[in-house]
């Protein structure tokens, strides 16, 4: 019995160790690659965004055979995990693809309240990882393997705080925001600190706040329209501009909003309905009007799933591209899979320049992409037209 | 005194919600001793149940707005309260049977809770829904203050729906019955009063009513997602105990107690305190008078 106990362990032991000699000795067959995306919780319609134009990207190079790296094509394997929009979940998720999947490079997540803490561990674990939409300072900031696609805060809130000034003819203004999301608040906070550098202290009337799952905000409302501020600045994800605009017309506020890139989804018209028509937000690209490349990515996207891609769907067709470039840049795909995470990071940090339908993007030290913000109005129709665009000095 | 008239306002129609779902809450605890977590989220299929209903009514079937709005009020009220049946079919009555520890009835609830909401979220999908609009809404305003028809609407709902349920249950026959179980549950039967039928009407009135909340909840923050019903239903619970939970005027006291604080405390402290400042004040009173406003103290019977 005990003899056969043990033989049993050997040759379990030595089909373990011919499986793992096999894993190392052969070549990978695909490009493994993983999508760390906000497919429910707060906010889905980002998530659906980025797999939607994902998975476009991989049938159109898949259809070709593959990409082609170092004369070879591999085809590309994505795979898709959901963050929830949670950030214990986007880290779960974050170190389930790097330890468990073997992916070679991971975009996203996109919510800058998963960036933060999953290029943590993208950076500890030494994988590469893009995030195509969060705009939160933290989440490259001294971490050589994490990269962007968007622009960050601190470029964006000085965009809105002028525009703002200068259209609405502003001196004050109020913000609320979501304290539980990184976005907001330190969105909240650098427009803050830009407005009163521009307008003088005490120019910021009022500056309040809501949790992640209130409904409500009337409280909050009714103290800023007290303040009567020129105009309402409004750092918040799309649901949540749906509910805020609504209550505060409710409320006799009659002044205009101004927002960030976070109301930029193909959902906020569908939520927030004629209550936003006329109001002004600046994000990434703007879809009507576009041109080249990036015409005929909303071609396409419109053609396949129905509707126009918002910036979510550009930014993530963005990263990816810039990932594939990286990864074709290496020449080879090692089939240690450190070592060609390591050569993959060597090729994102070379990338100096960017072509992408967002516009032309530089990336500098810290790999963030210098690049130009336009501010868009919303239309009766509830297109987002182009209405000015303002590039880095 | 504007914005101290506004902010009332304002807690009047917060209120209202809390209130019409912490008369759920109360009702069933009062009969059965059952904390029924599921509650919040029975609100949710309430709103769901009127979202549907509204888009159709609308879309395919072509009916005007106002009739629209007459009719998803009873069809949600119905579905809640089937329901509700159907959890204390499946869930509740079998637990009853085998004579399991209300613990173990606290936990199955949570459990349906969970089966609702995440049932929404594999059927449905995560993308929001959003209401349409049935009423066209008016803002009118007088004094300074804002107040729009849909909140007048809400407060007057919760105060129809009190009435009606505090004469259900202080004026009828079955009211009565009602009360009996909630004193003595094993005497009641002796009576011949049959416990099974009155539990079940008491799930149709507390899930009816929070079908009701649903309704007016889409229709003033029409932004509906799957987990809606948690935080309200955990806050509404507070109410019902904060009241003396049991009692229906203590739900419909307490609802509007939490309301007030809440935007009391928004109005006039940081709102980032809102939450910490009011639950802090709650706690406090809970530590003066643990049976609630209403509540009276019962002793374990020997």
């Amino acid at each position: 019995m005990f003899k056969r106990g043990v033989l049993l362990l050997l040759t379990l032991a030595g089909c373990l160790g011919l499986l793992l000699a096999a894993g190392c000795s052969q070549e990978p067959e695909t490009i493994k690659i993983g999508f760390n995306v906000e497919l429910t919780g707060d906010i889905p319609k980002v998530g659906e965004s980025a797999k939607f134009t994902a998975e476009m990207i991989r049938e159109e190079i898949n259809a070709q055979g593959g990409l082609e790296v170092g004369g070879k094509k591999y085809p590309l394997e994505f795979i898709y995990l959901d963050n929830e929009s949670k950030p214990e979940s986007a880290v779960n998720a974050t170190l389930k693809l790097v330890e468990q999947d073997g992916v070679m490079a991971m975009i996203g997540p996109n919510s800058s309240k998963c960036a933060v803490p999953a290029g943590g561990v993208c950076n500890e674990r030494q994988t590469p990882m893009i995030s195509p939409w969060s705009t939160n300072v933290d989440t490259t900031k001294g971490r050589p393997w994490v990269f962007r696609a968007a622009f960050l805060d601190s470029f964006q809130a000085p965009v809105a705080a002028n525009f703002a000034a200068k259209q609405f003819n502003a001196k004050t203004t109020a913000v609320l925001f979501d304290i539980s999301n990184d976005f907001s608040k330190a969105m909240a906070d650098t427009f803050k600190q830009v407005w009163e550098a521009k307008m003088g202290p005490g120019t910021v009337l009022a500056f309040e706040s809501h949790g992640a799952k209130e409904q409500d905000f009337s409280a909050q409302l009714t103290k800023i329209i007290a303040a009567k501020p020129d105009f309402f600045f409004l750092p918040d994800l799309y649901n949540h501009v749906a509910l805020v605009v609504k209550q505060a017309r409710h409320l006799g506020y009659a002044g205009p909003f101004m927002g960030p890139d976070s109301w930029a989804s193909a959902e906020l018209m569908a939520l927030c309905g004629k209550d936003c028509v006329g109001q002004f937000f600046s994000t990434h690209y703007a879809a009507a009007g576009a041109q080249g490349a990036t015409k005929d990515f909303i071609d396409r996207y419109k053609a396949k799933y129905g509707y126009v891609p918002d910036d979510v769907a550009a930014l993530n067709w963005d990263a990816t591209h810039i990932m594939l470039q990286a990864i074709q840049n290496v020449g080879k795909i090692d089939p240690d899979l450190s070592a060609q995470r390591k050569a993959v990071r060597d090729a994102l940090a070379n990338i100096k320049q960017f072509d992408g339908i967002t516009g032309k993007m530089r990336f500098d030290a810290e790999g963030d992409p210098i690049k130009c913000a336009v501010v868009v109005r919303i239309a009766e129709d509830g297109q987002f037209i182009f209405t000015e665009s303002v590039c880095p000095e | 005194m504007e914005y101290f008239f506004q902010n009332v306002l304002n807690a009047l129609q917060w209120g209202s919600f809390y209130a019409l779902i912490a008369l759920g809450y109360t009702l069933v605890y009062g009969v059965l001793s059952l904390i029924n977590f599921a509650h919040g989220d029975i609100f949710m299929v309430g709103a769901y149940v009127a979202y549907f209903a509204a888009t159709m009514f609308l879309g395919e079937v072509g009916l005007g707005p106002g009739v629209t709005l007459a009719l998803i009020v009873p069809l949600t009220m119905l579905a809640t309260a089937c329901v509700g049946v159907a959890l204390e079919r499946i869930a509740y009555r079998p637990l009853r049977r085998k004579g399991a520890h209300r613990l173990y009835v606290v936990i199955t609830a949570l459990m349906c809770g969970l089966i609702l909401e995440n049932g929404n979220l594999a059927l449905l999908g995560a993308s929001r829904k959003s209401f349409p609009e049935l009423v066209p809404t008016t803002v009118y305003a007088f004094a300074g203050l804002s107040v729009t028809n849909l909140k007048l609407a809400v407060i007057a709902t919760a105060v129809a729906a009190f009435a009606v349920l505090h004469f259900i249950v202080t004026k009828t026959k079955i009211g009565l019955a009602m009360r009996g179980i909630a004193w003595d549950s094993f005497a009641i039967p002796l009576m011949g009063v049959p416990p099974d039928r009155i539990i079940v009407f008491t799930f149709i009135l507390g899930s009816g009513m929070a079908g009701l909340a649903g309704v007016m909840f889409a229709m003033a923050y029409p932004v509906l997602e799957p987990y809606m019903g948690a935080l309200i239903g955990w806050k509404a619970f507070i109410a019902a105990v904060i009241g003396g939970i049991g009692d229906i005027r203590g739900a419909f006291l307490g609802g509007f107690l939490l309301a007030f604080l809440e935007i009391g405390v928004a109005a006039v402290f940081p709102s980032t305190m809102r939450d910490l400042i009011a639950f802090s004040v709650l706690l406090v009173f809970m530590w003066q008078r643990p049976t609630g406003v209403f509540g009276v103290a019962r002793n374990q019977k020997i």
